[in-house]
């Protein structure tokens, strides 16, 4: 069983159900991308595991302890860490006010963590006095990042981490989220860049309209030749 | 150039003095609607009777101390009242806040429509104050009057016009600096004023990270009583207390807050300055100022004055008016409403 499992899953936001019994997964230390066309419930599912969307079946559990019916904030101290897909850090907020944000739940001295996230994140430790508002694309991720590393989680969600930064930026971050995964933490990531999130991807999953359509290692599904020329372009 | 230094201190006299306390007074209003404005996201109509109903529990307190013979000496007696007006003011706060904003916020409640709740409010607590402590004016500072005479200012430098500055506007402009100091303090370098801006800033992300949003709002509501009750109390220490006074000083201090840019703190201090000195220079009767400037034979027989002192309440509604075409997010960038 996985780390984070997501384990047939199945609800909406109405009444119409987006997912259906949609298992999605990642172990500790591996990067697992969600990806497929518009509309296929990828940021929906993220919401479901993270706890932000009721499910009306399936479970979600992390390291075997079941927390189907904890509250976002609750599942942070489960050791999960998100990463919105847009408005993830707070715009007139310093970075390293966003940082302590970040770490708002934790009592003790998180002076070493942000250390560690201005190692990742050279930048951020330059510009650490000004508003995260005035950074670039590229850099007010590296911002989103950081403030969700904060609380030392054990594993790490991030929906469209790559949505509007240039191509350089994109792989600078994917190396980013690789040097993560590889301190221990299990990363689960929505993409739209399919095929370069693919090529990082330790596990992919394919969605299709709420269902899981492929599920395989990254490599596995680079290699498929329906998958490529269905989602990947060919 | 004595006739200078003469029209100078007219206008120390008669516009500065008297706006730097005004403006601190409507500063300190201002920054109590912009935090709830940014916290609780609606503009809170009952902020004028909070402030005078600080005010009311000040002058309970003054005239208690009073009856059994405890004073300030030289400072106004209500200056010990104020921590009392302050405890009691956040208590009535913290009470509507939990029987009446919290079902609205459960609810998800449009702001328009927390708008219109706290003109409720605002009624609620205009009658408890006329039920309690009556509509009458009331005078309540004792104390030294002046920490400058006019006629020793005159001594002191041999102009013809004297420079007066009342003990009350000294009180308000020093409280006004010490209380904007602690809530910047508190506001920029405490974990729980940080986690406030941030919540401010991004609700739904405030919440991923764990912060509390009822204790945000707990937070908010006792500095904004707190703010209120000074600033009530410094308004009717000033000028006197008339419980009807402060539904009219409310348009001065929305205008405060909208023209400094509502949602910024900086904006609302600098709004207040703006409207109260706005008011004073417009409404000012210029004659001595140009008696003493202009040759004799161009001394001017009318009052010179811009607008008459009755439209000073209009006057912050025009600069309102004026800000929000040319600049609508306010001096300093605030939100846009």
């Amino acid at each position: 069983m996985s780390f984070l499992l997501g384990e047939n899953m199945t609800g909406g936001y109405g009444s119409a159900d987006i997912l259906h019994d949609c298992t999605i997964g990642v172990e500790q230390g591996e990067i697992a991308v969600v990806v497929g066309p518009n509309g296929a419930g990828k940021s929906t599912a993220m919401k479901a595991i993270f706890g932000m969307l009721n499910l009306r079946q399936g479970r979600v559990t992390i390291d075997g302890e079941d927390i189907t019916s904890l509250k976002p904030e609750e599942r942070v101290l489960k050791g999960m860490g998100f990463v919105p897909q847009t408005a993830n850090v707070f715009t007139s907020l310093s970075v390293e006010e966003n940082l302590e944000m970040g770490a708002f739940i934790r009592r003790d001295d998180f002076s070493k963590t942000m250390e560690q996230v201005f190692d990742l994140f050279p930048i951020l430790k330059e510009k650490r006095k000004q508003p995260a508002g005035e950074l670039s694309g590229g850099q007010r991720q590296q911002v989103a990042v950081g403030r969700a590393l904060m609380t030392e989680p054990k594993v790490l969600m991030l929906d469209e981490p790559t949505a509007g930064v240039s191509p350089i930026v994109m792989d600078e971050l994917f190396d980013r989220i690789i040097e993560v995964a590889r301190t221990g933490i299990a990363i689960l990531m929505v993409e739209q860049n399919a095929k370069q999130a693919l090529n990082i991807a330790d596990k992919g999953y394919v969605l299709v309209q709420g269902e899981n359509r492929f599920t395989d290692t990254g490599a596995a599904l680079m290699a498929n030749p329906e998958v490529r020329r269905a989602f990947l372009g060919g | 150039m004595t006739d200078i230094l003469n029209a100078l201190v007219i206008l120390a006299n008669f516009i500065v003095v008297p706006a730097m306390a005004y403006g601190s007074q409507l500063a300190l209003g201002a920054l109590g609607i912009t935090m709830i404005y940014s916290i609780l996201r609606f503009s809170n109509f009952a902020h004028g009777e909070l402030m005078s109903f600080g005010a009311m529990t000040t002058i309970l307190v003054t005239w208690a101390l009073q009856s059994a013979d405890i004073s300030l000496g030289v400072l106004p007696t209500a200056l010990l009242g104020i921590p009392v007006a302050i405890a009691v003011t956040v208590v009535l706060a913290l009470t509507i806040d939990k029987t009446v904003y919290q079902y609205y916020r459960r609810i998800r409640a449009e702001p328009v429509t927390l708008l219109i709740v706290s003109i409720g409010v605002m009624f609620l607590i205009s009658g408890l104050i006329r039920f309690i402590i009556g509509p009458g004016d009331r005078v309540f500072t004792d104390g030294q009057r002046f920490l400058l005479k006019a006629r020793a200012f005159k001594q002191m430098t041999g102009l013809n016009e004297g420079l007066a500055i009342k003990m009350t506007q000294g009180i308000t402009v020093a409280t006004a600096i010490v209380l904007v100091v602690l809530v910047f303090w508190f506001l920029n370098k405490t974990r729980t004023g940080k986690s406030m801006r941030a919540y401010s800033d991004n609700e739904d992300l405030a919440l991923l990270s764990g912060i509390n949003p009822e204790r945000v709002v707990l937070i908010t509501w006792v500095i904004t009583a707190a703010l209120a009750a000074v600033a009530g109390t410094l308004y009717g220490l000033d000028k006197s207390y008339k419980p009807f006074t402060y539904l009219s000083l409310l348009l001065p201090i929305f205008s405060a807050a909208i023209v400094g840019g509502v949602g910024n703190p900086i904006g609302a201090i600098a709004g207040g300055f703006v409207i109260a000195f706005s008011e004073l220079t417009i409404t000012f009767a210029y004659k001595k100022v140009l008696t003493y400037l202009l040759p004799d034979d161009m001394a001017p027989d009318t009052l010179m004055q811009l607008l008459s002192t009755d439209y000073k309440i209009a006057l912050s509604f025009v600069i309102l008016v004026i800000v929000l075409i040319f600049k609508p997010t306010g001096l300093f960038s605030g939100k846009t409403i």
